[in-house]
């Protein structure tokens, strides 16, 4: 977002409070990262390690299976890739270009 | 009903607070500040108030704790001096960056060190960029009075901000002096019942409370603070106009003595105010006109109306119980100087920086700022700009 987009003091909830639950969701600490991890699905045995480990919630899961990685909210840490148990690894991590 | 009583400045404090009754107060005992807390407490353990009274290990964690019950949705008010207020810091600044309408007596006393416990203006006077308004009071009638008009204004839907509530440490708070105070019933039906219209225990809208405000938002909550404390002196002029029909007291952002006619004056604040008054009329008497001028209200500062008020003199003595260490004068010099500089014709504005650590200002000594001042007009210039005034050499 740029700096014209964001709210002003006149509409902003005032003493920094934020009235909407779950808005952490909002904001897309995605764009920190300077690694990502790449997902291998044909390595991948759907431990669920990384989604455990994952500081940020970022790894999808759906139906007690490892679906992707939510990289609007992945910072690229790597600790998915570390903690991934496979051999060789369903995760690993690339630069961001 | 009003009642003439005989009380020490901390216990018309603790009378007012008795009187508002609020929901907390969490507050750790200090020197001069002491008696609040305790007779507070008395009045929470013979059962005349129904406070959430806590007991806190230190003023950190009495700031936190008001801060934590005035975001959960109460009306909470602390009490602090000195050293207290020092290691309130960086809590004092989250009270009012959370805009929460926390009520804090302020004894004032002198920071260490060398470690003294009588009366300056330093703790306070740190503290006047952190957002908070600030009320001086002359005498335990002031303290009393601005304590209660302290929770409408802190709590006002345009302000939103906490107020400190300053007496002079020892000189009022431990001296007995005749006053008028209020019946419980007025002060509750003045103060009403506090209404937040954001709390964390509405547990029907989760919200939160201190988040993280990086460059992209931080600038535009400190905006929103600094237009609350321009908003806050309609209030605080509304507000006084209220507690005049209930009291008789009339309060504004400042109160002047014999000023319309003056050519010169001398400004003071708190208890040293009735001496300047006091010397104004001996001067007077002998047909030199003199007058004087006692902020109420430092922060925010009425800028306009102290311009309007000051202009016309010829000189002015401006009294500082704090030492800044700008080399350049204390706080209330500076931005009386800063407001003066508006006006066409410049007043004379000298500093004299006296009674730090609680040291006495004689008569003589105050003398020599009328004299010195007086001087100052006929010259059109002033010898030294800033005096350590009662100070050995």
């Amino acid at each position: 977002m740029t700096r014209a987009n964001l709210p002003g003091w006149k509409t902003m909830p005032r003493g920094g409070l934020l009235l909407e639950p779950g808005s952490a969701r909002e904001y897309q600490t995605g764009d920190w990262r300077t690694i990502r991890p790449e997902w291998h699905p044909e390595n991948c045995i759907h431990c669920l390690f990384c989604w455990v480990f994952c500081p940020d919630s970022a790894v999808s899961v759906k139906g007690g299976k490892m679906i992707g990685i939510d990289y609007d909210h992945c910072k690229g840490c790597g600790i998915c890739a570390h903690e991934c148990p496979s051999k060789p690894k369903a995760l690993t991590m690339i630069p961001e270009e | 009903m009003n009642k003439s009583v005989a009380l020490t400045g901390n216990e018309a404090v603790a009378t007012a607070m008795k009187q508002i009754e609020p929901d907390v107060v969490a507050a750790y005992p200090i020197t001069p500040q002491t008696d609040i807390v305790q007779y507070f407490s008395t009045f929470v353990a013979d059962g005349q108030v129904k406070t959430e009274f806590v007991t806190v290990e230190s003023e950190h964690s009495a700031m936190s704790a008001t801060i934590g019950a005035s975001a959960a949705g109460a009306r909470a008010m602390t009490a602090t001096s000195s050293q207290g207020l020092a290691l309130m810091w960086e809590v004092v600044y989250i009270a009012s960056s959370f805009r929460l309408p926390i009520v804090m007596p302020v004894v004032n006393r002198a920071l260490s060190g060398p470690i003294n416990i009588h009366c300056d203006h330093s703790d306070s006077m740190g503290a006047r960029d952190s957002g908070w308004i600030q009320l001086y009071s002359e005498d335990a009638q002031e303290a009393y009075d601005n304590v209660i008009q302290a929770i409408r204004i802190a709590e006002h839907p345009d302000v939103l901000l906490p107020v400190m509530v300053m007496q002079d440490g020892f000189v009022i708070s431990h001296a007995m002096q005749n006053l008028e105070i209020l019946d419980d019933e007025s002060v509750k039906k003045f103060v009403g019942t506090y209404k937040p219209d954001h709390h964390l225990l509405d547990v029907k809208h989760p919200m939160t409370v201190g988040s993280l405000f990086l460059p992209n938002f931080y600038f535009e909550a400190k905006k929103q603070e600094a237009e609350a404390l321009e908003r806050a002196k309609k209030v605080i002029q509304e507000v006084a106009k209220e507690y005049a029909a209930i009291s008789g007291r009339q309060y504004g952002f400042f109160e002047t003595y014999r000023l319309e006619d003056a050519e010169v004056a001398v400004i003071a604040l708190n208890s040293t105010a009735g001496t300047v008054r006091g010397l104004v009329d001996e001067y007077r008497a002998k047909g030199l006109r003199v007058g004087a001028l006692k902020p109420r209200v430092f922060r925010p500062l009425p800028h306009e109306e102290l311009v309007v008020a000051l202009q016309h003199l010829k000189a002015i003595a401006v009294m500082d119980r704090a030492e800044s260490f700008s080399t350049h004068g204390g706080p209330l010099f500076n931005d009386l100087r800063s407001v003066l500089y508006e006006s066409k014709e410049r007043p004379v504005v000298t500093n004299y920086i006296y009674g730090l650590g609680g040291r006495d200002l004689t008569l003589d000594e105050l003398r020599r700022v009328f004299d010195e001042t007086l001087e100052a007009a006929r010259a059109g210039y002033y010898r030294n700009r800033v005096t350590h005034l009662g100070v050995r050499e």
